[in-house]
C-alpha cells in the first residue's frame, strides 16, 4: 500500500489484497484490480497528468468516463503505443506503462508553456490573421505549428494485434447497463425476446457503481449484482461488457466495439484485441445516461478541479480520494451529494458554493449543513488558484461584496447534467429543448429507437427504473405479441431540487484567470465572445472558428456551454441557436478494429490459377491483374525481365511457347436466342457464326465508346462460350444479366460465369501443333481444324475444349480443361513439348507479341477510345443493331483528329521508347505545348531487333511516316520516333493460318 | 447499412448487393431504336430526385437477380422492393418542392 | 474592416482583442441585384469575390440556405492539386492552383495553403506507366510533376508498407510537389470576408424556392426571405444542383447526387507529411495542422442526399488505409461525416451558360470541388460578367454530353458513381 497516500481503507469495488505495479512517466506506482489508470493515479496523489493542446497549461483529471478532456496518456510502448488514451477508461493491469503527452522536455517543465505568456496574442483563429508574410513562408510557420499542436505521438509501427468482426441480430438492443438499462433488460429478458445488452464500462451498473443510492433497501450495487445474475441465467440475453455502441446507422444498425483484451498487457494468443460488432436490432433502447457539465470560471482548468460526480465516483467506486480539503461549486444538488460522500470518508469540505440564490432547498442542503459545512448560496467560485495544482479558490457572491480566498486542494464542480443524446441524434432523431431540466432531450426518431432514463432527461433514479421497465415492456409486447408483466423496485432517498442554468461565471475583481469552456481545445469564454464579435455566430461557425468541441472528447463537457454562451450573446434562446451535429463515433474507435481482418495479405483475396504452383516452382515473377496474380516472366539464372522476355518471345516465335490464360473471363451463353443476344451485345455479327467456329468480338458501352473485346465460340446450335478481358470479366457478366433480366426478358437465354471452372492455356508457335497432336484426340490438320476453329475434344483422355485462336500471331491454340485438371494438363503439355523446346511465357512476352501484332489491350481500350480510334471501325456492323450503335456518330466521336492507334519505331532504330511518353513535335520547346498523342505500350521486338511501340496519335495513320518526339520530360528524355503501321509482324496474318 | 429484401432470397444486408442506378429511366427495349436523342436521354439524363427513388440493385453475392428498390435518397428508408418484371410504385415524396 | 496582420494581433493582445470588426455583415436582402449567386459555399463565395474585387462589379448578393461554407467546402478532405491528364482539366486546375498560391494574400486571410506535395502510389509497372503518361502530360502543360521509383517513395514516406506482408507492394509513384492541402473553412470565410468588403451582400438562412423567368430569361428568384430581382443568376449549389435547377425548369441534368464520406483521426504529432493516395484501392490521407489524420475513400455508391455515412464504406476505407500504412491501426477514428457530390457523367465539371438567358451553371464537381474553388470562382465570375465562358472553362459546357466532347479523365464512362 506504500505510496497510495490517497487510497481509502475501505470502499470501492477494488481488490486490496492484490497489488498491481504500473508506471507513469517512468515513476512506479501501485494500484489494485478494479482500478482504472485514473483512479490509481488519484489514489497515488498524482495530480499533474498532461499539458493542454494550445497553451500547454498543466492539466489533471477532470472526469470519470469517456467525457475526459484532459487525462490522456500514451499507453503502452513500442508498436503497441496508443496516444490520446483516456486514463478514465484504461483498466489497470500489472506492468501497465503510460506516458504523459504534448510536453517537452518533461511534464513539469514544458517549453510549450511559453504559449501561456503569449496567450493574449493568440486568441481563437489567430492563425487566420497572420503567418501570411512573406507569402512563401507558410510551410515554414506550419512546421512549428504542427509540432506544437497535435497531442500524442503514434507508434509509427505496424499494429501487432488482431481484430475481429461480428454480426448479430436481436429483437431488443439495450445500450447502457445503468439503472434504466438494467431495468429494461430485466423486463425485456423476461419476455423471451432476444436481447443484447451492451455497456461501455469495465463493469455494469452505470452511476449505481459510483453513487450511494439504495434500491429496495440495499445499496444500488447489490441490486446491480442481482440483476446481472438474473440476466446471465437467461439464454435469450447476451451481455457485452467493455463494449461501446459508437454509431447508429441506417435501418437500425448499431455499431459497437468490444475491448476484448485491452485490460491486459498483451492479448492472449488467438484472441483479438478488439471486436467490432454490427448489431441489427428490431428495436433499440438507449439508456446511455448523462454527462455532468462544468461551469466556466477563472482558471477552471487547474489540476484538482474536477466534476463533482467524478469526485464522488473515485471515492465510492474506487476508494480513491481526489483531495482532502474540497471546495464544492455547484448549480444543482450534485455538489451536495459529493460533499456528503466526501464527509463520510472523513475528507474535509471547506466550503460549498451554490450559484442558486437560495441554495438547495431539500434534505440534501440540510444534511450538508448538519455536517457543519459552510454553504455559500448565491455565490460563485470566480477563480481557482495555484500553478501545477489548485491551492485555493476565490469566492464571491453574485450580488457583489467581499471576495474570499479559501484554501483547498480540490474543487468539485457541477453545472448540471446533459443527456447523452449522441446515438439518438445519429439515428436521425430530433432534439427537443427541455426548459425545466435545462437540457436537450430526445425528440422523435425516424428509426426504431427509444431513449430511457437520464439520456431522456429523466434524472431521478426511480424515474430511470420505471421508464426502463415501461419501455421494455411496451417494445417486448410489440415483438412477442403478449403483454409482459413486470415490477419495478422502489428507491429510497430524497429527490433532487431544481438546478440553475448557468454556464459562465463572471471574472473576479482582478479580471484574472482564463475561463475554459472547451478545456481540451483551450477554448475560453473570451474566444466565444471574439467569435461573436467577428460574426461567427452560427453554432457551426463557432465550432469551426474556435475549435470548440473538436477535440478527442468531441465536446462532451463543452458543446452545451459553448452554445448556451453564444445564445446569451445573441439574445436568443438555446434551442434557437441549436446544436451542431453529433457525428459518430461516440468515442474514438481504433482504425484497426474497423479494418478487422482485412489487413496485410488479407487486404484483398488473392486469385491464383490452377497452374499457380507450377509457376511458383519455376520462380516466376508476378504481375497483379485485379485480384489475380499472373506470371509476368520466368527468369533463368540472372536474367532481367527484358532478357527473359526476349528469350521467351524468340523461343515461341521460332518453336513453341505455353502461356497461362486462365484469368480471361469466360461466360457460357445458352438458349435459342443466344445468337440474337450476342448480336445485340457485340458490334459484329454472331448469330450466323457456324457451330465449331470462334470469332473475335468487340463490345461498346451504351455511350458508344469501346468497352471490351474477346473471342467467342459457338459450341452448339444454342450454345456459345464467350470470353472477356481479365479486367472486365465481372462487369460484362453483370451487364449481360441486366439486359436479360430487365431489358430483354423475352430473350430465351441463360448465362453462367465459368471463369473458374476452366483452366486455360495458350500454346503458340510454329511447333504448337506437334505438341498438341501428342495430347489431343482430334485431327489438328489445317483443313480439319483451321484457324478460328473450336471443338470439344479430349486432352489426354479428359474432356477439354480446343480453340484455334491467336493473340501472338503465331499458329496457336487455346486449350481449356477442367480447373481441377489444369495443373496436370499444363505439366503434360510441357513434357510433351520438351522435344520441341517448349518454353513457358508470361504476360510480359504476351504483351510483346501482341504489340508486334498491333492487337489492342487495356491501355488502348481505356474507356476513352472509339472502335475507329482502335482501328476496329470495320467491326461496327451496318447490317444489325448493337449496344452503343446510335451514339457512335456524335461529332466528338468522329472528329478525324481524334487520337487513333498507330505504331512507332525509333528513328535511330535502337533507342527504347518509354511507355507513358507523350508525342510532341519538338520536345525541346518550352512548355506548355500541344500534345498530339501518347505511347500506350512498348516492347523490344526480337524479330525486328528493335524497340517498337503502340501509340494513340491525333489523326492516326494519316500521319504515317511522320517523325515526332516521344517526350518523357519526367526523366528529361525524348526519343525521335516515326509513325508506322501498328502491325509490325506478319501483317497479312499468314502464320496463324498455317 | 441497408437491409434490402431480395424477392427471391429475403432480407439481406446491402453488402451483398451492387447498386445499378436509376430504374425509372427507360432503356430502349428496341435495340433497333435509331434516335440518338432517345439513347442520349437514357445514357446521360437523370431526375436525381431528393426523396423517393426507384433504383436497381443486383444481388451480386446472392442469386444475382436485379431487384427494383424504392428508396428515399434523403432518409435512406426503403419502402419496398420488387422483382425486375414486377411493377413497383414509389410513395409520394413529402419533399415535393 | 480590420486588416489582418501580426501587428493587429499584437495590438489586440494589449487591448483584449476587442478591435476586430465583423468578418462579414448580416444584411437583409435588397429588392433586386444585378447578380445573384445561389449558394454560399466555396464556389459561390469565390465567384462573388472575383466578380466584386477583380471585375469591379457591385450590387451582388450571395444567397445561402443555411450558414456560409456549410456545403462541401466545409466537409471535404482539403486536398489541392492539379495533377490531371486531360488538357481541359489540367489547364483549368493549374489555373486554380496558381490562384491558391497567392490566395491568402489576395484575401488577407490565411487559408493555410500548404504545398506539402501530393503523391499517388503505383503498384505495378502498367500502373506506373499510366501515371507517367499523366506526369509527362503535366510537364508538357507546364505543371510540376515527378516520377518516383519504389526507393524514392520509401525515402519520402517510410510509413508505407514496404514489408513482405503487403498485398499490393508499392512499385513507384507520381508526385506533384506543389500540391497539398488548405484549411477548408478558412477558404470559405476568406472569400466571404473579401466579397463582403467589396460590397457583396452575403445573405444567410435564405433558401431559394423558385425562379422568375420571363421570355426565356431569368429576372429573379423567390426565396424564404421574399422575392428578389436579378439580371443574372449564377447557380453554385453542388450537391443539390438537380434539385435547384429543376425549379428553373432545367430538368434531367447529367448529374447524380452521391455521398462521399470523410474521416478524421484524433490529433497526433506530425506523422504524415504529404498528401498520399493509394493505388490499389480508393484511399487518400493527409494530416491537418491540428494533428488529425484526414482521410477518405470511394463514394458509398448509391444516390443519396443524406449527409450521413454508413459502416461498410468506413470499414472498407479503414482496410485500405491499413493496407497502405499498417501503422495507423492503433490510431483512432475521431469523427466521420459525409458530403453530397454532384457526380457528372464524365467525371468533369460543368461551368457555363444554360438554355435560360442570364442563368449560369456551376456544377458537377464530383469530388474535385475543393481544389477547384478559386479557379471555379474565377472562371464562373468571368462567364457571368462577360456572358461568355473563358477559354479555360468553355470545354466544360453542358452540351458536351450531346456532342461527344467528353472529358473523361478515367475513362469510366457514363456511370456517375464510377468517377
Amino acid at each position: 500500500m506504500s505510496g497510495q497516500s490517497f487510497r481509502l481503507d475501505k470502499g470501492g469495488a477494488i481488490d486490496r489484497s492484490v497489488t498491481l505495479d504500473f508506471t507513469f512517466d517512468g515513476q512506479i506506482f501501485q494500484g489494485h484490480p478494479g482500478d482504472t489508470l485514473a483512479s490509481a493515479l488519484v489514489a497515488n496523489g498524482q495530480r499533474l497528468l498532461g499539458r493542454s493542446f494550445k497553451y500547454h497549461r498543466p492539466r489533471g483529471l477532470y472526469s470519470v468516463g469517456p467525457e475526459e478532456p484532459n487525462a490522456m496518456v500514451e499507453l503502452r510502448q513500442g508498436d503497441r503505443r496508443e496516444p490520446n488514451t483516456r486514463a478514465t477508461q484504461v483498466e489497470l493491469y500489472h506492468g501497465l506503462v503510460a506516458q504523459s503527452q504534448n510536453r517537452w522536455p518533461s511534464l513539469k517543465y514544458d517549453i510549450g508553456s511559453v504559449n501561456q505568456i503569449a496567450s493574449k496574442f493568440i486568441p481563437a483563429g489567430f492563425y487566420y490573421k497572420t503567418f501570411m508574410w512573406p507569402a512563401t513562408w507558410w510551410e515554414k510557420y506550419e512546421f512549428f505549428i504542427c509540432r506544437a499542436a497535435g497531442l500524442g505521438t503514434a507508434s509509427g509501427q505496424p499494429d501487432p494485434d488482431e481484430y475481429q468482426k461480428m454480426h448479430a441480430h436481436c429483437d431488443i438492443l439495450i445500450v447502457g447497463a445503468g439503472p434504466a438499462g438494467l431495468s429494461a433488460a430485466r423486463v425485456a429478458g423476461s419476455s423471451g425476446a432476444r436481447v443484447i445488452l451492451v455497456d461501455e464500462r469495465e463493469a455494469p451498473g452505470g452511476w449505481l457503481r459510483f453513487d450511494r443510492s439504495f434500491i429496495e433497501g440495499d445499496p444500488g450495487r447489490d441490486w446491480v449484482r442481482r440483476v446481472m445474475l438474473e440476466l446471465s441465467g437467461m439464454d435469450n440475453v447476451r451481455i457485452l461488457n467493455r463494449t461501446t455502441a459508437f454509431g447508429y446507422y441506417d435501418h437500425n444498425m448499431v455499431a459497437a466495439v468490444e475491448r476484448v483484451q485491452d485490460h491486459v498487457a498483451v492479448p492472449a494468443d488467438y484472441v483479438p484485441r478488439q471486436r467490432l460488432w454490427a448489431i441489427r436490432a428490431k428495436r433499440a433502447i438507449l439508456a446511455t445516461g448523462a454527462i455532468e457539465q462544468p461551469m466556466a470560471f477563472g482558471d477552471n482548468d487547474r489540476p484538482g478541479v474536477m466534476l463533482a460526480g467524478a469526485a464522488r465516483a473515485y471515492v465510492n467506486g474506487y476508494g480513491a480520494l481526489p483531495g482532502r480539503k474540497a471546495a464544492i461549486f455547484t448549480s444543482n444538488d450534485s455538489g451536495y451529494r459529493t460533499a456528503l460522500d466526501l464527509l463520510d470518508v472523513d475528507a474535509g469540505v471547506v466550503t460549498l458554493v451554490d450559484t442558486r440564490p437560495e441554495g438547495a432547498a431539500g434534505p440534501w442542503a440540510q444534511a450538508v449543513k448538519d455536517r457543519g459545512v459552510s454553504v455559500r448560496s448565491g455565490s460563485a467560485v470566480v477563480r481557482a488558484k495555484g500553478a501545477h495544482e489548485v491551492t485555493a479558490v476565490d469566492v464571491m457572491p453574485f450580488a457583489g461584496g467581499r471576495l474570499e480566498t479559501i484554501a483547498c486542494d480540490m474543487v468539485a464542480v457541477s453545472g448540471g447534467w446533459a443527456p447523452a443524446v449522441h446515438l439518438h441524434s445519429q439515428s436521425g432523431g430530433k432534439l427537443d429543448w427541455d426548459q425545466d431540466a435545462g437540457c436537450f432531450v430526445p425528440g422523435a426518431s425516424p428509426q426504431a429507437c427509444t431513449s430511457v432514463g437520464a439520456c431522456a432527461g429523466r434524472f431521478g433514479l426511480q424515474d430511470c427504473l420505471n421508464q426502463g421497465a415501461e419501455e421494455a415492456a411496451r417494445l417486448a409486447q410489440d415483438i412477442m405479441g403478449n403483454p409482459v408483466a413486470y415490477g419495478v423496485p422502489a428507491v429510497q432517498g430524497p429527490d433532487d431540487t431544481a438546478r440553475q442554468m448557468i454556464w459562465e461565471i463572471p471574472l473576479g475583481p482582478d479580471k484574472g484567470g482564463k475561463r475554459f469552456v472547451d478545456i481540451q481545445d483551450d477554448v475560453t469564454v473570451e474566444d466565444i465572445q471574439l467569435a461573436h464579435r467577428e460574426g461567427y455566430v452560427s453554432v457551426e461557425h463557432l465550432k469551426r472558428y474556435t475549435t470548440l468541441g473538436m477535440g478527442t472528447d468531441q465536446g462532451k463537457t463543452s458543446n452545451m456551454a459553448g452554445l448556451a454562451i453564444m445564445a446569451g450573446l445573441r439574445n436568443l434562446s438555446i434551442p434557437e441557436v441549436g446544436t451542431t451535429k453529433f457525428r459518430p463515433p461516440y468515442t474514438p474507435v481504433a482504425i484497426g478494429a474497423l479494418a478487422g481482418q482485412e489487413v496485410g495479405q488479407h487486404y484483398r483475396p488473392l486469385r491464383r490459377t490452377p497452374m499457380d504452383e507450377w509457376h511458383v516452382a519455376q520462380g516466376a515473377k508476378w504481375q497483379d491483374a485485379g485480384l489475380w496474380r499472373r506470371a509476368q516472366y520466368y527468369p533463368q539464372g540472372n536474367e532481367t525481365i527484358d532478357d527473359a522476355s526476349h528469350r521467351e518471345v524468340t523461343a515461341t516465335r521460332s518453336g513453341v511457347g505455353l502461356c497461362d490464360v486462365t484469368t480471361l473471363g469466360k461466360i457460357d451463353v445458352q438458349g435459342p436466342d443466344a445468337g440474337e443476344f450476342l448480336n445485340r451485345l457485340y458490334t459484329n455479327g454472331f448469330a450466323k457464326l457456324p457451330v465449331g467456329k470462334a470469332r473475335y468480338g468487340l463490345i461498346l458501352r451504351e455511350d458508344g465508346l469501346a468497352w471490351d473485346d474477346g473471342t467467342t465460340s459457338r459450341l452448339g446450335e444454342n450454345h456459345y462460350l464467350m470470353t472477356t478481358t481479365t479486367a472486365h470479366a465481372g462487369p460484362v457478366m453483370t451487364k449481360m444479366e441486366f439486359y436479360l433480366q430487365t431489358v430483354w426478358p423475352d430473350l430465351r437465354v441463360h448465362i453462367t460465369s465459368v471463369t473458374e471452372q476452366w483452366a486455360g492455356f495458350s500454346i503458340a508457335g510454329p511447333k504448337a501443333r506437334h505438341v498438341l497432336e501428342k495430347l489431343i484426340d482430334i485431327d489438328l490438320g489445317n483443313e480439319s481444324f483451321p484457324f478460328m476453329a473450336a471443338a470439344d475434344c479430349r486432352f489426354d483422355g479428359c474432356p477439354a475444349r480446343l480453340f484455334r485462336i491467336s493473340f501472338s500471331g503465331e499458329l496457336a491454340y487455346e486449350v481449356n480443361v477442367s480447373a481441377d485438371f489444369g495443373l496436370e494438363a499444363w505439366g503434360k503439355t510441357m513434357a510433351a513439348g520438351a522435344e520441341f523446346g517448349i518454353v513457358p511465357y508470361g504476360v510480359e512476352s504476351l504483351g510483346t507479341m501482341r504489340i508486334e501484332k498491333g492487337h489492342v489491350a487495356g491501355s488502348e481500350i481505356n474507356g476513352q477510345t472509339t472502335a475507329d480510334d482502335l482501328g476496329l471501325g470495320k467491326m461496327l456492323s451496318s447490317k444489325k443493331a448493337f449496344i452503343g450503335k446510335a451514339m457512335v456518330n456524335k461529332p466528338g466521336f468522329t472528329d478525324e483528329d481524334r487520337q487513333k492507334l498507330v505504331g512507332l519505331v525509333p528513328v535511330d532504330g535502337k533507342t527504347w521508347i518509354k511507355a507513358g511518353a507523350q508525342l510532341v513535335d519538338d520536345a525541346s520547346a518550352p512548355p506548355p505545348m500541344p500534345m498530339l498523342g501518347h505511347v500506350t505500350a512498348i516492347a523490344f521486338s526480337p524479330e525486328m531487333d528493335m524497340p517498337i511501340a503502340l501509340a494513340l496519335m491525333s489523326g492516326g495513320l494519316k500521319h504515317e511516316g511522320r517523325e515526332l518526339d516521344a517526350a518523357f520530360p519526367l526523366k528529361d528524355s525524348s526519343v525521335r520516333v516515326r509513325i508506322v503501321s501498328p502491325h509490325f509482324i506478319d501483317p497479312e496474318g499468314k502464320r496463324m493460318h498455317v | 447499412m441497408f437491409v434490402i429484401r431480395c424477392p427471391y432470397c429475403g432480407d439481406r444486408d446491402m453488402v451483398e448487393f451492387t447498386y445499378g442506378g436509376d430504374a425509372s429511366k427507360k432503356h430502349p427495349d428496341n435495340i433497333e431504336e435509331p434516335d440518338q436523342a432517345v439513347w442520349q436521354a437514357h445514357v446521360y439524363e437523370r431526375d436525381n430526385p431528393r426523396g423517393w427513388h426507384l433504383e436497381w440493385w443486383q444481388h451480386t453475392s446472392g442469386c444475382r437477380s436485379w431487384v427494383k428498390v424504392a428508396r428515399n435518397t434523403l432518409t435512406h428508408e426503403i419502402a419496398g422492393t420488387a422483382a425486375a418484371d414486377e411493377p413497383l410504385a414509389l410513395p409520394v415524396s413529402e419533399d415535393a418542392s | 474592416m480590420t486588416r489582418y496582420s501580426v501587428w493587429n494581433l499584437i495590438k489586440g493582445g494589449l487591448t483584449g482583442q476587442r478591435h476586430w470588426s465583423r468578418a462579414w455583415r448580416d444584411p437583409d436582402p435588397k429588392p433586386s441585384y444585378d447578380i445573384i449567386i445561389i449558394g454560399g459555399g466555396g464556389h459561390g463565395l469565390a465567384t462573388a469575390h472575383y466578380l466584386s474585387k477583380h471585375h469591379g462589379l457591385r450590387n451582388i448578393a450571395v444567397l445561402e440556405k443555411g450558414w456560409l461554407g456549410g456545403g462541401n467546402v466545409g466537409r471535404n478532405t482539403t486536398i489541392v492539386r492539379s495533377n490531371y491528364l486531360l488538357d481541359a482539366n489540367s489547364q483549368f486546375y493549374e489555373k486554380s492552383l496558381k490562384l491558391w498560391e497567392g490566395l491568402s494574400q489576395d484575401l488577407n486571410y490565411n487559408v493555410m495553403f500548404s504545398q506539402r506535395s501530393v503523391i499517388n502510389l503505383a503498384h505495378s509497372k502498367p500502373q506506373l506507366d499510366s501515371y507517367a503518361r499523366r506526369g509527362n502530360a503535366m510537364r508538357l502543360n507546364g505543371i510540376d510533376s515527378e516520377l518516383l521509383d519504389r526507393e524514392e517513395v520509401r525515402k519520402l514516406v517510410p510509413l508505407l508498407d514496404f514489408s513482405e506482408n503487403a498485398r499490393f507492394p508499392v512499385y513507384g509513384g507520381l508526385m506533384q510537389p506543389r500540391g497539398g492541402s488548405a484549411r477548408h473553412d478558412a477558404v470559405a470565410w476568406g472569400f466571404a470576408r473579401s466579397a463582403d468588403a467589396h460590397g457583396v451582400d452575403l445573405i444567410q438562412n435564405c433558401e431559394v424556392t423558385g425562379f422568375k423567368i420571363e421570355n426565356g430569361a431569368v429576372t429573379g428568384v423567390e426565396t424564404t426571405r421574399g422575392s428578389i430581382g436579378a439580371k443574372k443568376v449564377g447557380l453554385a449549389v453542388a450537391g443539390s444542383t438537380s434539385h435547384v435547377a429543376a425549379m428553373a425548369g432545367l430538368n434531367r441534368l447529367p448529374i447524380e447526387s452521391h455521398k462521399l464520406q470523410a474521416m478524421v483521426s484524433e490529433g497526433l504529432k506530425p506523422l504524415v507529411h504529404q498528401v498520399i493516395t493509394y493505388g490499389a484501392g480508393h484511399f487518400y490521407i493527409s494530416q491537418s495542422d491540428k494533428g488529425g489524420l484526414v482521410f477518405g475513400g470511394d463514394l458509398d455508391g448509391y444516390n443519396s442526399y443524406a449527409q450521413r455515412g454508413n459502416m461498410p464504406l468506413i470499414e472498407h476505407v479503414a482496410a485500405v488505409g491499413m493496407a497502405m500504412m499498417p501503422a495507423i491501426g492503433r490510431i483512432r477514428l475521431l469523427r466521420h461525416w459525409s458530403g453530397i457530390m454532384d457526380m457528372s457523367m464524365d467525371g468533369s465539371p460543368i461551368i457555363g451558360k444554360t438554355p435560360i438567358k442570364g442563368l449560369y451553371l456551376n456544377a458537377g464537381w464530383c469530388y474535385g470541388g475543393f481544389k477547384a474553388t478559386p479557379g471555379s470562382g474565377w472562371c464562373f465570375a468571368h462567364t457571368i460578367a462577360n456572358d461568355e465562358p473563358h477559354a479555360l472553362n468553355e470545354r466544360f459546357a453542358l452540351n458536351r454530353f450531346a456532342t461527344g466532347h467528353l472529358i473523361d479523365e478515367r475513362g469510366a464512362g457514363p456511370i456517375p458513381g464510377a468517377h
